[in-house]
């Protein structure tokens, strides 16, 4: 079995967002970048089927992005990638989510892969576009939010529940596919330092637009999406203080809730 | 699509190409009408349909059409009546016994088959888990563009659509424009529109299910309850949610008694569900849940930086907290000091007498 694990990197959580004056983008300088914390799940899941199973015969990780990405792929192969694919050129900057499935379906199409993870949702862009639209590209069936998976042991289907409001979904589907997961899958590891040094040594490719076989055509056919302003989230009005003993406390904030919220 | 060589994935390619021209000469005869995904499950409309024909209505009055929704299940007419009281134009169902349970393929294909019959301008879907799922499968089949979860809509000068979405989890927003002569497609943030009502009757016309056969590769066998009888956070108008300082799980009982009261859905930290004291998919916050309700009743969440970034989109917040240096506290518009075992009984008791009324 060969899986494909995509990774983004994004700024870590805990990053105070700045806007650029032009509002063309945040300010990045200074800002941590870390390995998109669904993706986490999904490196480690390939991972943990192959320590479990017999049959995992490779596992590549793939990234669209700056130069920067790479490192995001080095923590990839620290975890447990083989060997890693990095798609890196000005003109994927401008590509939409929609357009970069695209971008990486033309690549991966003839990898023979058996197997996709990704994140569920990128946690800079929170659009969750990637892996169905991937799936959609290549004609695989997909399950998005994976909470718990089992593959048969032929290796050729799937069973894996996803999760939807206040309730899962059992879905079964054969193989190729593709998986995007969700938190409390499994539990991502921390690179131990020999990992770390011994991914710097594995493979890692970087393709430009002259080695995606049809890329002229690929913003063409759908997509074309910009984000060309980005704004700071509206002030809240200041919130107010409400003290005094529990019962009074209680009285006073259901009045307000009510009379001057009126969301009650 | 072709995944094959030689001369068979030339043809297949060839075909490709054709498949643009074709998708090209679709766009050139696309309608001003806009297209409402009206999800539902056993025939139960989900509320946010109501939500989003709201601003569907406004872009086809703005643009000259009309709001036609499709229904898809095994006996989608069954949400018909419900759909019409929202309000909206047209009516088409997609029934067929394949469709009781959503699956991405036999989802797509269906709506993709609407959008081929309709050609509208606009599709909008609810942000729900199956909209998420959908969206991205039907915009690349049908060579559109899209946003996800987006919370403004309104058409530039040349009449493109252009959106506005959250981003980095809250902490900004993108301004999103779509390209011209494309079919444009956005998923609508739940509770994000008020319900649109007062309709009383829509055309109606069926189409028959597409038969795909390769999309029985995937199928869905059940769909097991989680959150027993209780609402789900996402989908719920009022969340009460609890951090460790509940100190158990048996203390939960509070916010569930509370959460009864005001028909609420109960949340919890990552700390608490970490815990033990509520299982993750009650979490709120960056790797659990987004929630984005009219009221967030936030009791004993100091409010890590993490949690807010899955609850700092509702409209009103409440803080419940000892200590009013808690960055919630900051955050909320009503902050009640003081010990959340005295206070969320006693608000409540105010609740019920209130709404007793």
């Amino acid at each position: 079995m060969k899986i494909l694990v995509l990774i983004k990197q994004v700024p870590d959580s805990t990053t105070n967002i700045r806007i650029r004056a032009d509002g063309a983008d945040i300010d990045r300088a200074g800002v941590k970048m870390v390995v998109n914390p669904f993706d986490e799940f999904a490196i480690e899941l390939a991972q943990q089927l192959r320590e479990k199973r017999s049959d995992v015969q490779h596992i590549t990780a793939l990234a669209v992005g700056p130069a920067g990405a790479a490192e995001a792929l080095r923590t990839a192969m620290a975890i447990g990638a083989d060997d890693a694919i990095h798609l890196q050129d000005a003109a994927f900057d401008s590509l939409d989510e929609l357009q970069t499935a695209a971008l990486i379906a033309a690549v991966v199409r003839e990898g023979g892969f058996d197997l996709i993870l990704c994140g569920k949702q990128e946690i800079d862009l929170d659009s969750g576009q990637l892996g169905p639209a991937l799936a959609e590209r290549l004609d695989w069936a997909h399950v998005g939010a994976v909470t718990a998976l089992e593959i048969a042991a032929d290796g050729r289907s799937v069973e894996a529940s996803r999760r939807i409001e206040g309730a899962e979904e059992r879905v079964r589907c054969g193989l190729p596919a593709l998986l995007t997961i969700e938190k409390g899958l499994v539990e991502p590891r921390y690179p131990s330092l020999p990992n770390l040094m011994k991914a710097k040594k594995k493979p890692l490719s970087v393709k430009t637009a002259a080695d995606v076989p049809g890329f002229a055509d690929l913003a063409g056919a759908v997509g074309g999406t910009r984000m060309h302003k980005l704004e700071p989230p509206p002030a809240r009005p200041p919130g107010r203080q409400i003290k005094g003993e529990p019962a009074q406390q209680a009285a006073e904030l259901v009045r307000l809730l009510r009379e001057e919220a009126k969301v009650i | 699509m072709s995944r094959g060589t030689g001369p068979i994935g030339r043809l297949v390619r060839w075909s490709r190409f054709v498949e643009i021209k074709f998708v090209g000469l679709q766009v050139s005869h696309m309608s001003k009408d806009v297209l409402v995904f009206a999800e539902q499950r056993n025939g139960r409309l989900h509320p946010a349909v109501a939500q989003i024909v709201t601003p569907a209505r406004a872009l086809a009055t703005a643009g000259g059409g009309r709001v036609i929704a499709v229904l898809i299940g095994a006996a989608a007419d069954s949400a018909a009546d419900a759909l019409t009281a929202t309000g909206v134009d047209h009516i088409v169902t997609i029934s067929d016994p394949s469709l009781e349970r959503y699956t991405a393929l036999r989802y797509r294909s269906a709506l993709a088959a609407a959008i081929a019959h309709l050609k509208p301008g606009v599709v909008l879907l609810p942000a729900t888990f199956m909209g998420r799922d959908l969206a991205p499968r039907v915009a690349m089949r049908t060579g559109a563009a899209l946003a996800t979860d987006v919370i403004e809509l309104s058409r530039d000068a040349e009449g493109r659509l252009d959106v506005r979405r959250p981003i980095y989890n809250g902490k900004a927003f993108g301004r999103v424009s779509f390209p011209a002569g494309r079919l444009a497609i956005a998923s609508v943030r739940l509770n994000t529109f008020a319900p649109s009502t007062g309709g009383s009757g829509a055309g109606r016309e069926s189409l028959a299910a597409p038969a795909v056969e390769s999309d029985g590769r995937l199928t869905c066998s059940e769909v097991v309850r989680t959150g027993g009888e209780v609402k789900d956070v996402t989908e719920a108008e009022i969340v009460v949610s609890g951090g460790r300082s509940l100190k158990s799980e048996d203390n939960f009982k509070l916010l569930y008694e509370l959460a009864g009261v005001l028909d609420a859905a109960v949340g919890a930290s990552r700390a608490a569900c970490d815990a033990g004291y509520q299982p993750h998919g009650r979490q709120v916050g960056l790797t659990g849940k987004t929630v984005t309700p009219k009221l967030y009743i936030a009791c004993g969440i100091s409010g890590a930086i993490q949690h807010l970034a899955g609850m700092r989109g509702s409209k009103v917040i409440v803080a419940i907290n000892s200590d009013p240096e808690a960055p919630m506290c900051k955050l909320a518009d009503y902050a009640v000091i003081g010990d959340l075992f005295q206070v969320v009984p006693a608000l409540t008791a105010e609740a019920r007498k209130l709404l007793a009324h």
